[in-house]
Parts: C-alpha cells; sequence; structure tokens
C-alpha cells in the first residue's frame, strides 16, 4: 500500500493557478525527488502537504487515512489540523531555528509541548523529560553534532544549522520528512555535509520527498523524480530515465541548463 | 550659605513628598499601560478589518495630539461639559484623572512598539512552530515572546524615561507632584519665599531616577544579548 498518496491538488492564489492536477504517490521508504524551475509551484505543493496551504481542490491520503478532501469539510476541521501534520514533517530552505534556544532545545522543543498533553505527564515528568533529551542527543549526534549541542543557531554555520533542523524535523517522527531546497541557502562548500546527511536518512528507510536543484544528488538518491513545471507535473518516473534520458521538450531544455552549467 | 544650609532641609522634604507622588503616577502608569498597550496591539493587528481600523484611529489621534491636552480634557471635560463630577474633589480627584491621562497615552505608544516587535518576527519562526505541531499560543510563549521582548527593549526604555519626565505634565492640572513641590517656594511656602533653587534641584530627582532605568535597562538587554535574531 502507498504511504501517501496525492490525487489532483488543485491551488490557486487569486486568479493565478499555481498548481493543477498534481497526482502522485509513494511508497514508505522511498525518496521521491521534485524538480523543477523557479516559480513552477514545488514549495507550494510542500506547503500544501503541511498544511501551511489549503489546496482548493484534490485529496491527501496518508496510510489509507484521507487527510484532506477539499470536497468533504469533515476532513478540513481546524483542530485536527495539528494532528494531521505531524505525519509530515519540514525542512526549510531557510532553516527557522529558534534563535533564543541552544540547538538541543530547539530539538526538544517541541516534543516537550506535546508530551504535556500526555495523560500521564504528571505523574511521569522527568522520565519524559530525560527521554525527550536522550532522543534527541541521539538525533544531534546522528547528524554530526555531538559537540555542537549547547551552541545557539548564530554560533552555528549554515550547514550545522541546516542538520540542526534536520534532527528537530526527525524528532517528532514524522511518517514522511518534506525538504524544500535543503541546501539553496548554503555556500557551496557546506552543501556537501547536509546532502551526506540526507543520504544517511534514506539508508535507514525514511520516506522523504525533496525539492532540490542538485541534479546529481537527486539522481543519486531518489527512487523517483517529478518533474514540474508551471504548476503541473510534466514528467515524473524512475530518475535515471528522468535525469539522462528525458523524454518531453520542456525536461530537456531545463536539464540542458544543469548540463552546461556542470560542464562550465 | 548659612541661609542655604537652613532651607536645604525644608526643601528636600518637601521635595520628597513631591516625587512620591510623582513616582505613583510613573509605577501607575506603566502598571496600566504596559497590558493595555498589548490590547490595543492585537486590536490594531486584528484581521476583523472595522476593529483594527478603529483601533488605529484611536492610536493615531493619541499620538498626534499632546499629552498636555489630553490631561486637560480628561480632567475638565466630565465637570464642565457634562456637568458631572467623575474624578472627585483633591488631590485624589486629580491623580486619578492624571493617572487615566498618562495611562491612555501611554498605552498607545506602547501598542505601537509592540506591533513593531510582533511583527519583525519572521513569518518563518511560526512557520516551524506550526509545522512542529504547535499550537498558535505556544509559537507565541515559545517563541515569538523572547524574540518580541529582545527587540523592544531598546525602543521601550526610550519611551520609559520619557514618562519619567512627561510626569511632570500633569502640574498643569495641579497634581502636588515634584515640580510643583519646587515651584512653591518661589513664592512662598514653610517660611522660605522667593527662592528658585528648589524648582531646579528637582532635576536631581528625575536625574537620579533615570539614571537607575537606564541601568536596569542595561541589565535586561545585556541578559537577552546572548542570542542574536
Ligand atoms: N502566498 C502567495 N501568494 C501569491 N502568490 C504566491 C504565493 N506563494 C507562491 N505564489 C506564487 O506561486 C507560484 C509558485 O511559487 P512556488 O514558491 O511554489 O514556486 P517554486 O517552484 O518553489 O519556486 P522556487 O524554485 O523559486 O522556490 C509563483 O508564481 C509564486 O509567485
Ligand atoms: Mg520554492
Amino acid at each position: 500500500m502507498s504511504i501517501l498518496e496525492v490525487q489532483n491538488i488543485q491551488k490557486s492564489f487569486g486568479s493565478i493557478e499555481v498548481l493543477r492536477d498534481i497526482s502522485f504517490s509513494m511508497k514508505k521508504g522511498q525518496v521521491v525527488s521534485i524538480i523543477g524551475s523557479s516559480g513552477s509551484g514545488k514549495t507550494t505543493l510542500l506547503r500544501c502537504l503541511n498544511f501551511l496551504e489549503r489546496p482548493d481542490g484534490g485529496r491527501i491520503v496518508v496510510n489509507g487515512e484521507t487527510l484532506f478532501d477539499a470536497a468533504d469539510p469533515a476532513t478540513q476541521r481546524e483542530r485536527e489540523v495539528r494532528r494531521k501534520r505531524l505525519r509530515f514533517g519540514l525542512v526549510f530552505q531557510s532553516f527557522n531555528l529558534f534563535p533564543q534556544y541552544t540547538a538541543l532545545k530547539n530539538v526538544m522543543l517541541a516534543c516537550e509541548l506535546l508530551a504535556r498533553e500526555r495523560p500521564d505527564y504528571r505523574a511521569n515528568r522527568r522520565a519524559i523529560q530525560a527521554q525527550i533529551e536522550a532522543e534527541a542527543r541521539t538525533l544531534l549526534d546522528k547528524v554530526g553534532l555531538a559537540n555542537r549541542m549547547q551552541n545557539y543557531p548564530w554560533q552555528l554555520s549554515g550547514g550545522q544549522q541546516q542538520r540542526v533542523a534536520i534532527a528537530r524535523a526527525l524528532a517528532l517522527k514524522p511518517d514522511i520528512l518534506c525538504f524544500d531546497e535543503p541546501t539553496s541557502a548554503l555556500d557551496p562548500e557546506l552543501t556537501g555535509e547536509v546532502l551526506r546527511v540526507i543520504r544517511s536518512l534514506k539508508s535507514d528507510d525514511r520516506t522523504m520527498i525533496i525539492v532540490t536543484h542538485e541534479m546529481a544528488f537527486a539522481r543519486d538518491v531518489s527512487d523517483h523524480i517529478i518533474f514540474m513545471d508551471g504548476g503541473v507535473i510534466v514528467e515524473q518516473g524512475n530518475p535515471y530515465n528522468i535525469i539522462n534520458n528525458p523524454r518531453e521538450e520542456r525536461t530537456i531544455q531545463f536539464l540542458s541548463r544543469y548540463q552546461t552549467q556542470q560542464e562550465s | 550659605m548659612q541661609l542655604f544650609l537652613e532651607q536645604f532641609p525644608i526643601v528636600v522634604r518637601s521635595l520628597n513628598v513631591g516625587f512620591m507622588q510623582t513616582l505613583k503616577l510613573f509605577c501607575v502608569t506603566l502598571i496600566g499601560a504596559l497590558p493595555l498597550g498589548l490590547v490595543i496591539a492585537f486590536g490594531s493587528m486584528s484581521k476583523v478589518k472595522p476593529l483594527s481600523i478603529f483601533t488605529r484611529i484611536i492610536v493615531w489621534i493619541v499620538r498626534g495630539s499632546p499629552l498636555m491636552i489630553q490631561l486637560l480634557i480628561i480632567f475638565y471635560f466630565p465637570g464642565i461639559v457634562l456637568h458631572k463630577t467623575v474624578w472627585g474633589g483633591g488631590e485624589a480627584g486629580r491623580f486619578a484623572a492624571a493617572s487615566t491621562a498618562f495611562i491612555i497615552n501611554y498605552a498607545c505608544y506602547f501598542s505601537e512598539i509592540y506591533r513593531g516587535g510582533i511583527q519583525s518576527v519572521p513569518v518563518g519562526q511560526e512557520e516551524a512552530g506550526l509545522v512542529l505541531g504547535m499550537t498558535k499560543p505556544q509559537i507565541f510563549f515559545h517563541v515569538k515572546l523572547s524574540q518580541v521582548i529582545k527587540r523592544i527593549v531598546p525602543p521601550m526604555s526610550n519611551e520609559i524615561i520619557t514618562l519619567v519626565k512627561d510626569t511632570s505634565l500633569a502640574r498643569i492640572i495641579a497634581l502636588q507632584e515634584i515640580i510643583w513641590a519646587g515651584q512653591a517656594f518661589m513664592k512662598s511656602s514653610q517660611g522660605i519665599s522667593g527662592a528658585i533653587w528648589p524648582l531646579f534641584f528637582t532635576g536631581v530627582y528625575y536625574l537620579a531616577c533615570n539614571g537607575l532605568l537606564t541601568l536596569l535597562f542595561g541589565w535586561v538587554e545585556r541578559k537577552l544579548g546572548y542570542y542574536k535574531v
């Protein structure tokens, strides 16, 4: 069964149709990359999945549960949005770490706040807190920041900040982790460390959707690539076919820009 | 010199009494205006258009006209125009009227500072919180509030230091604050007459008070200086 099914998602801002009839599905443990030129709607799609935007049409189904159906108001209740959001994680292009907290606290905060809603929170407060901290430390260790836990975001490089953001998203154990151009705000020499972390997540069988402009990375890490242009999916399929043997004229044009960039 | 030494204790005793009234007005204004300003700030940022427009017009009027006029209107309007006694007689009535005028005036100034502080927090902070499953109140208290405070401490400290000096405007409705107390010696009071130095000497009280506040705000700024926004 698919872990995620996106069916006919449609989204307009005013009179501009930004997403038109977007459909795809993915299985547990798969990595899907979304590529496409600026303004093609990639960020908007991820924001729809994370309930930061409400689609005007279509359905979002996770593990067989319909989280959103534009035709069914019962799936759009405001107070259920928060729980549904937790199915997805989102790593932003600009990190968006909380500047007043250490790396460790950035990773722990949301878990601590969620834990307060547990019925046994009062009784087991200490133990719960200790467990949250232990998990956060494990995650930061995993992204290679064991010696940076007590640093504040301003004391970290962009690459380190983005790795904290990844650990922070993982802490809530989302079913599907989304990345919106995770390396676009980084100096070229810092992209490698972030891409390495994402690769390591793939070997842990994490289900991920990655919006990226790193074509070689997308080809190597993905099970499936989606090429978007003008709010529609122009072409999707196996990474090698899309990157090395695109069929559609628009895909060929888009990719040729990257080939010439890499050669020059 | 002999005369000055004789006058000094009398003057200081009298100025201290006036200064207590000044301090009281200062504290009451802060206690009222700090929270009221936050309410006004949320009003002016409300998505309910009529509410936000109404609030912004009030803020514009209050900030755009002299505090002295507001004091006079609030003190005299009920009695002269409505023929009603709202403030009661005597010093207590004058204090109530002055506090009301100061609280309204300063709440409007504070609200603009709050609004600037709240709106300067990048949307990415709220979105990061939402995606992590936080509620809006949690995002406000655990993510935004500290960043807002950090940003508003410098403009707030300016405004609060101005408030210390503005309390002297209450002299216009004869509130017996420190300027009133100092001025009394120019005419005649407690056997001292024609003395102008007590009025100048009130400046020392304002300087001391603002010196302390400057130290306090410097300390708060350093406290929040451990991170950058
Ligand atoms: N909140 C909004 N209001 C109005 N228009 C918007 C809004 N957000 C996005 N758009 C428009 O939607 C289109 C798609 O934007 P989106 O950010 O999804 O593109 P993208 O593929 O992520 O581009 P990039 O590669 O530059 O990040 C753009 O034309 C953009 O101007
Ligand atoms: Mg984008």
